[in-house]
């Protein structure tokens, strides 16, 4: 049998995001080679693994804006020891939440039927698209989330910032400046 | 009597005040901060928002409305009064739309600046997304009810300073809301002008100068460069100064 593995299991997914905290987390740069050191990946866009294994840590970045994104959490949420709701959309609900407002049968008549351009539209309605939520809810509004990343997105400094103190064991603190709700 | 200055003990340390100073001037003067919204220098303090609580001889106050009194002991800093501040601060974010990325104060926000301050990452309870109207009838001025957090200051500044009781708040409980002094309901109807004291109180995004997004760029605005706490304690102690050399 192999040595189990030494590394941190850490899982990421965008949800009802627009991959920007992703995005933010590989601006973090040459400290990637460092993080690699201490991690290794399980499902997440950078490794193309659809499904979640057993992690310590998840990474969300995004809100809740259709079924499928509730199953996605779920199952973050039943296979890592730690949830991180990374990003205004995830921590909030973010710009998506911004259609809260509006009914969202509105929404997709005026998207699909009556919106300038749109000929012969119809709502799709093909049973491999996710139901969309009639909210935007944040992440915390469905799962229990341990930790909490604000910021759209979080600087690449505060990420590597709160990734450090979470590997190291310590609860991330973030000070004057990493801590950013824009 | 005296001439001793008298003082108060706050979390331990003995701070001095001057008669008519309340604990949050006497404290913020002396270089402590305490967290406040509704409260602002320039006005007679209000006492609304209650973020500024603290525990007078172990009675929870308003610091921005209670005296200072020579002997109180005055507790700021334990966990219970952080984790009530932080309790509000979220309260107020969840019950309104306060979404940062697109608005015109983000780093120039109190609400923002106070969050950022006490460590405040989430808004805990699930958010409310009330719907709320947004007024933008004004040639000037937009007004966007998403983000108000009912401290006054717009109300207290138009109708002390500017004499023009432009703004009032209306209703009761989670309903209450403020309302513009035109029959039409519309802000363009009022007497509200740019040079208007109600226009720079605002601390948050509520009430904004239209045509001026994004003058300052993100990241050089005022709770960019240093955090609400220096900037308040500096504040009072420039005033302290400027009082005493007068």
């Amino acid at each position: 049998m192999s040595e189990p593995s030494k590394k941190l299991r850490v899982a990421t997914a965008s949800l009802a995001g627009c991959f920007g905290c992703h995005m933010s987390l590989l601006d973090i740069d040459e400290r990637l080679t460092e993080l690699l050191e201490h991690v290794e990946l399980d499902a997440s866009p950078l490794t193309d693994q659809k499904h979640v294994g057993t992690c310590d840590i998840g990474l969300i970045e995004g809100g809740l804006c259709n079924a499928d994104n509730v199953h996605v959490l779920r199952a973050f949420r039943r296979h890592c020891k730690i949830l991180v709701a990374v990003g205004a959309c995830a921590v909030n609900g973010g710009l998506p939440a911004q259609r809260n407002h509006l009914d969202i049968r509105d929404c997709l008549q005026s998207v699909y039927l009556t919106g300038l351009g749109v000929e012969r539209g119809f709502i799709p309605n093909d049973p491999e698209l996710p139901l969309p939520l009639a909210q935007v809810h944040p992440l915390h509004d469905v799962v229990k989330i341990d930790y909490f990343l604000p910021g759209c997105p979080p600087s690449a400094d505060a990420i590597w910032q709160f990734l450090s103190d979470l590997i190291a064991g310590r609860t991330p603190q973030l000070g004057h400046g990493l801590i950013r709700y824009d | 009597m005296s001439d001793a200055p008298q003082t108060f003990v706050l979390d331990g340390e003995a701070v001095e005040f001057s008669p008519g100073q309340s604990i949050l001037q006497a404290a913020l003067a002396g270089g402590s901060y305490i967290p406040s919204l509704c409260y602002h220098p320039e006005f007679k303090p209000h006492g609304s928002c209650k973020v500024c609580t603290v525990k007078v001889n172990g009675r929870a106050a308003a610091s921005c409305t209670t005296p200072a009194r020579a002997g109180d002991v005055v507790e700021l800093q334990s966990e219970e009064l952080q984790d009530l501040r932080k309790n509000l601060v979220q309260f107020l974010f969840t019950e309104g739309n306060h979404f940062c990325p697109s608005c015109e104060q983000s780093g120039d926000c109190q609400l923002q600046a106070v969050g950022y301050e006490l460590g405040v990452v989430s808004g805990h309870y699930n958010p409310l997304f009330p719907t709320r109207n947004v007024d933008a009838s004004h040639p000037d001025v937009l007004l966007d009810l998403n983000r108000c957090i009912l401290c006054e200051l717009c109300v207290r500044a138009s109708s002390i300073v500017d004499k023009k009781d432009v703004f009032a708040l209306s209703g009761r409980g989670i309903t209450k809301h403020l309302v513009v002094n035109a029959e039409s309901g519309r802000l363009a109807d009022t007497a509200l002008q740019l040079s208007d004291k109600a226009m720079s109180v605002c601390p948050v995004g509520a009430i904004l100068r239209k045509r001026h997004g994004f003058a300052t760029p993100i990241g050089q605005r005022t709770f960019d460069k240093q955090p609400v706490s220096a900037l308040a304690i500096q504040k009072a102690q420039a005033k302290t100064t400027d009082e005493g050399t007068r």
